[in-house]
């Protein structure tokens, strides 16, 4: 454990640490835009240079070991006056089209250019011209100009992916950055490439122009496209509807988790949002014209009180929202074990199980090999063993056909449908509920490992659909003795006591890096 | 903070009389009128010349020049080839504090020119007439040198510009038909993109 001191502060790490690792213990930022704390190290970047005292000339941080009493200046004079003849050279053939870049807000170039930059340029050659807008791939743009070959994405499709489709061809101040002859950029994790550019020459091609980058909010949640729960940030905008066709939902980008997704995410689900905006069930429908909310938890109370009641509850549903339902329907046939095929998957991130909550449903009781399965409760609400049917989300003529769900829809008195966006079965349902989206409503999902994470709120229910919990506690104290809970912090403090599974956890100690529950290994219900 | 007691000035009798206090001011109004009346008969018989007299613009048929400086309704700057200069970068929309820009980029098929406004509306109901707009642009598109100062319409709609007016000032509303040619999000034909570029990729 070599001991060094950083900027006057002394810390001991150890042996094989680099020196941008150790000041980063410190809490003491380098810059940097080869370094990545996920590849390999490159050192070509050169704007990590520190000033290490008895060492003839500035070291850059990224590559140097500690040793045992090293002095290390990050912000001396000849530190600061290193970068910024570092930037000069990186400026040299950069060019200065920032306020068409949809990197500017959020890139390095411009963020360290502000605190170290010669802004007084002596360059006065012509830039090299390149090439601008070339589609890489499905997903990602890429501006050669721009690019200043810290070869982050080359290591990482050679590194993290493994597929090896960027390359530097040519030398000197004509080196570009490129895809392979006859290759594309479309393996299932090319978007992180974006997000590990520091500058903007690789960009998205669903965000292209859609927004500046500051006017997003950002709100981190958990990605519900698969059962893996990668943490992310929901990017948004609220206050200007004039772009991107008034959508709410801009992109999606990673959120470091170390043991979940670490940096990165699979294309699947930063792409998959469209959803969120698209198609959604906006207002109450019903046999009548005026359906309202009201007159429809009404009825459903009542009839719920009075008959025998199937709910075909879903896996994209919080363990809050599965809980209420468990309590609000006692003697109702439930269940959230749905037939669903299996999707795309593979050994790194993205799971086959395509709902964010099974492991979740399995400690409620409500999936694996324990609860119905769905498909039998729709078999007895055919046969008139049921007079209400509840279908949260799920598409019943995707998954059993036109027919049979026709079928239910005449066999049963009541046939509800909750869910957030338009879908066949919604036609066919008796009452259509619209419910709020996993990013509209705060709660928590456990993911194929068993830790419970929490998804907050990012804004409100689009139009006139609730959160589903909300529904449920609403519907509660229509129907019977009212439950005393109004949101889902108080429903997750009853869960936790009546579950062992999550015993002793409440939305303080899950906060943003989840809890593992106390059996934490995978299960057959996660595959 | 401190408070000043403005007192009110009290009338002395003499101004209580009322009378002379009104004679008083027709002596005012009065001498500037026959000294007007006999300056400018003078001037027409080429007599004192160097001493001025009052003068009343007829306004609207006579105007007042602006000082250049003046911030007059906005106006879009065009490329040679009359298309806006305007990269759509949006830095007006950004740092505009009424927030009455708005602004729809899109790709331009010139990969050197990159993005361009597919709509651009000004609500001049809301602007403020800063100069924000102007001083923040990169590439010199938008100006306040039209001289427009009579902005007025019935409807709320009316105190809209889009990239019709903006880039033509003279337009006024309604405008009749869209000449622009280059794809746009247009008001005049319902919305839809209009124009092409007809094959000049080249150009920029």
């Amino acid at each position: 454990m070599p001991s060094l001191t950083i900027d006057g502060r002394e810390v001991s790490v150890p042996d094989g640490t680099t020196v941008i690792q150790a000041a980063e213990q410190l809490g003491i930022f380098i810059p940097r835009y080869c370094y990545h704390p996920a590849l390999s190290v490159a050192g070509n970047c050169r704007i990590c240079l520190v000033e290490i005292e008895k060492s003839p000339k500035l070291q850059i941080a990224c590559n140097t070991f500690v040793n045992e009493g090293m002095v290390v200046h990050t912000g001396s004079e000849e530190v600061e006056s290193g970068r910024r003849m570092v930037l000069e050279f990186l400026l040299a053939n950069h060019p200065l089209d920032c306020p068409v870049c949809d990197q500017s807000g959020e890139c390095d170039l411009q963020n360290f250019y502000m605190n170290f930059g010669l802004y007084n340029p002596r360059f006065r050659e012509h830039k090299v011209k390149k090439q601008k807008a070339v589609q890489v791939g499905p997903h990602v743009m890429l501006d050669q100009e721009r690019c200043i070959l810290c070869s982050r994405c080359v290591r990482f499709t050679d590194e993290i992916t493994e597929t090896g489709e960027f390359g530097i061809f040519n030398r000197g101040n004509r080196a570009e950055l490129g895809v392979y002859p006859g290759t594309e950029l479309d393996n299932p994790y090319s978007g992180n490439v974006v997000d590990i550019c520091p500058v903007g020459a690789l960009t998205e091609r669903e965000f292209r122009f859609q927004a500046r980058v500051w006017y997003l909010s950002s709100a981190s949640t958990v990605c519900n496209g698969c059962s893996r729960g990668c943490n992310i940030d929901m990017h948004y905008v609220l206050d200007r509807p004039h772009l991107n066709q008034g959508k709410r939902v801009m992109r999606v980008k990673p959120r470091y988790h170390g043991d979940v997704n670490e940096w990165w995410l699979c294309d699947e689900g930063r792409f998959g949002f469209g959803w969120l905006d698209e198609g959604r069930l906006e207002a109450v429908r019903g046999p009548t014209e005026d359906a309202s909310w009201e007159h429809a938890l009404n009825v459903i109370a009542k009839l719920m009180q009075e008959k025998r009641v199937g709910v075909i509850a879903s896996t994209q549903l919080t363990n809050e929202e599965l809980f209420l339902i468990r309590e609000i329907f006692p003697d109702a046939r439930v269940t959230a074990s749905v037939p669903e095929r299996p999707g795309s998957s593979d050994d790194f991130l993205i799971k086959p199980d395509k709902t964010p909550n099974t492991r979740g449903a399995a400690l409620l009781g409500l999936a694996g090999p324990n609860a119905p399965d769905a498909e039998d409760i729709v078999d007895e609400a055919i046969a008139k063993k049921l007079d209400v049917l509840w279908i949260m989300g799920h598409d019943l003529v995707d998954l059993f056909g036109a027919e049979k769900a026709r079928e239910l829809s005449e066999s049963v008195e009541l046939l509800v449908f909750s869910g957030t966006n338009e879908s066949p079965t919604a036609e066919l349902a008796h009452w259509v509920l619209p419910t709020a989206s996993y990013v509209e409503k705060d709660g928590t999902f456990v993911n194929c490992d068993g830790r419970v994470q929490r998804i907050g709120q990012a804004f409100p229910p689009l139009a006139d659909s609730r959160e589903d919990w909300r529904v449920l506690l609403d519907l509660a104290r229509l129907a019977g003795p009212s439950l005393e809970w109004s949101s889902p912090a108080e429903v997750f403090r009853e869960l936790s006591e009546a579950e062992g599974a999550f015993a002793n956890m409440s939305y303080e100690t899950i906060s943003d890096q989840g809890a593992l529950i106390p059996s934490a290994k995978p299960t057959e219900a996660a595959s | 903070m401190a408070i000043k007691v403005v007192r009110r000035p009290t009338l002395t009798l003499w101004e209580k009389t009322y009378l002379p206090q009104i004679l008083r001011g027709l002596r005012i109004t009065s001498g500037h009128f026959f000294r007007n009346l006999f300056l400018h008969t003078a001037h027409v018989f080429g007599r004192f010349k160097d001493v001025p007299a009052s003068v009343t613009i007829q306004y609207p048929e006579q105007q007042r020049g602006l000082m250049s400086r003046f911030r007059s309704r906005h106006r879009l700057m065009s490329r040679e080839d009359d298309t806006p200069r305007c990269v759509g970068c949006m830095l007006c929309e950004t740092i505009c504090p009424a927030k009455c820009i708005t602004i729809v980029p899109d790709e331009h098929p010139n990969p050197t020119v990159e993005k361009y406004p597919v709509s651009f509306d000004i609500n001049l109901g809301m602007c403020v007439y800063c100069g924000y707009c102007v001083e923040v642009c990169p590439e010199d598109a938008i100006r306040m040198d039209t001289g427009i100062l009579d902005v007025a319409s019935y409807s709320r709609d009316g105190m809209k510009l889009d990239i019709h007016q903006l880039l033509d000032p003279g337009l006024r509303k309604p405008i009749a038909t869209c000449n622009l040619d280059f794809p746009h999000k247009c008001g005049v034909s319902g919305g839809e993109m209009k124009g092409s570029w007809n094959g000049s990729e080249g150009r920029s």
